[in-house]
């Protein structure tokens, strides 16, 4: 069974808020499935499947049919971290394939700016039979400090530099300028970067993703039910999703999922990374960016650090546009999870709707990226290839 | 023991792993070794990740090794190394680096186990610098 060309993404939406102090988190996540289902042109009656993942609040996808009103007769609550949604979109698909739906729903909120949640600097207090719980909250590990380990290793062995990071900080603050609605909109240097203060080493402040609330939602349907909406067709074309984790103690740190789940995605597609005109890489910290290029072939193990340089990841200036809604490092990082976000910019540079200074011409070919959990213990990734019809 | 450089969490303690930290409070670091495949895994777990076996067994460490990785927390009032470090049996563990100069820490440098106490639990494995 393959999902190639069997399903639609045919409505996003991003909520414009980024700190939602008077709206509840259930609120959140009903206010983006009525505008993802509003730009596709259905309505909740239309939805018969449902996905979501940790951060729906109660019993997560019981209470959000709930809350929602919906009628569902499939349901998926696959947890993954923040690459969850990408992972949703290729679930859906194979729903939809299997007959198990017509109109799945996919929705994500959060509101950590809100709660004044500390996102990356406090370890996360883990559930107490969480298994690697005593073995490695003892040790303090932060979101930042686990991904800082990765880019220290990755500079040791391949003398990856922080300023080459810092490339993809700026790339992504040339694109959050002409977005009105990003977190950070104004345009930083490499110098301005590497200068800001350090967070955890090599990371500095500059190196890592925003913290927002808000949220997003997706709505993937059959080609039947695509072919009677308006608006441009954007159809899945591939996907992989993989597992990378400690291995026992065989820890490398170089290198992600993605190594497994973009080859399968690349493969069910039938493209290699040359024919992709548009990527959204899920970009936590400018490190993560850069391992899951080299892993998903965009250039070669080890030099990633001069592929993103000297603007290669700026629309209009170099040969991979990437996160041109600003992307986590400036735009938007609901709920601490980027991955829906990341689908969402894709299906607008499909449609010829993204900002018309970050817009890719002929854009006709894209591909989203999540990762979730930690690049430094365990993580999800998940790599989806959409292309317009 | 050093003293801590800041308020070390307690593990919590299953029976799965209770060998380990009765080890530790004695000052002696275990890893796990399969009995059927014969290799070594951290952390350690009852079901060999390797193989599947049931038959794992506990194995006493050197407690040396090299560091892996690591990375000195700034943005906190106390900065610490969260570090990954490689044992002479071949596992990489997480820890942290004590002891030693944070800003001089680099990859390979070889360090050994220190126990450090935690709060209200068993003391944990760190490394200094040998």
């Amino acid at each position: 069974m393959t999902i190639n060309g069997k399903a639609y993404i045919a409505g996003v939406y991003e909520h414009p808020t980024r700190k939602a102090d008077d709206k509840s988190l259930a609120q959140l996540h009903a206010e983006v499935a009525r505008g993802a289902l509003e730009d596709a042109g259905l309505t909740k009656d239309d939805v018969d499947g449902y996905f979501c993942a940790g951060d729906a609040p109660g019993l997560g996808g019981l209470s959000m049919v709930d809350y929602m009103g919906l009628t569902v007769r499939h349901i998926d609550t696959t947890e993954t971290g923040g690459s969850s949604y990408v992972i949703h979109v290729a679930h859906a698909a194979e729903a939809i394939v299997a007959g198990k739906c017509n109109v799945a729903l996919i929705t994500l909120a959060g509101r950590p700016r809100a709660e004044g949640m500390a996102t990356g600097t406090v370890p996360r207090t883990p559930a107490s039979a969480t298994p690697d719980a005593p073995f490695e909250f003892p040790f303090g590990p932060t979101v930042v400090n686990q991904y800082a380990m990765c880019a220290m290793r990755h500079m040791h062995e391949y003398g990856t530099t922080s300023a080459q990071l810092a490339w993809i900080k700026v790339a992504a603050s040339q694109h959050a300028q002409h977005n009105p609605h990003a977190m950070l909109r104004e345009v930083v240097t490499v110098d301005e970067v590497v200068s800001s203060p350090m967070i955890s080493d090599p990371l500095h402040r500059l190196d890592c993703c925003v913290i927002s609330d808000g949220g997003g939602a997706i709505v993937v349907t059959r080609r039947e039910v695509a072919q009677g909406l308006r608006r441009p067709r954007v159809r899945v074309r591939g996907a992989g999703e993989a597992v990378k984790h400690q291995m026992g103690g065989k820890v490398d740190l170089t290198y992600s999922g993605a190594v497994w789940s973009g080859p399968a995605a690349f493969a069910e597609a039938g493209v290699t990374p040359a024919d992709i005109k548009y990527a959204s890489i899920y970009d936590s910290f400018t490190i993560t960016v850069l391992i899951t290029l080299e892993d998903l072939g965009f250039c070669a193990k080890g030099r990633g650090g001069a592929f993103v340089s000297d603007g290669n990841l700026i629309a209009g200036v170099g040969t991979l546009p990437f996160n041109t809604d600003g992307g986590g490092l400036c735009n938007n990082h609901p709920a601490n999870r980027g991955g829906l976000t990341k689908v969402v910019e894709a299906v607008r540079q499909l449609r010829g709707e993204a900002h018309p200074k970050v817009q890719v011409k002929n854009c006709d070919l894209a591909l989203a990226h999540g990762t979730g959990g930690s690049l430094g213990t365990r993580h999800g990734s998940a790599t989806l290839i959409m292309e317009r019809e | 023991m050093s003293k801590p450089e800041r308020k070390v969490p307690a593990p919590p303690v299953s029976p799965e792993t209770r060998p380990f930290w009765d080890a530790a409070a004695a000052g002696r670091l275990m890893i796990k070794s399969c009995g059927a495949c014969s290799r070594a895994h951290y952390y350690p777990r009852a079901l060999c990740p390797f193989c599947g076996s049931d038959r794992t067994e506990w194995l006493p460490a050197s407690g040396r090794g090299t560091i892996y990785s690591y990375s000195v927390m700034r943005r906190v009032p106390v900065p610490y190394a969260i570090a990954y470090v490689t044992l002479e049996e071949g596992v990489t563990m997480m820890t942290n680096i004590v002891d030693g100069d944070l800003d001089r820490l680099r990859i390979g440098q070889p360090v050994r186990v220190v126990f450090q106490p935690t709060d209200g639990g068993p003391p944990v494995p760190m490394f200094a610098p040998a």
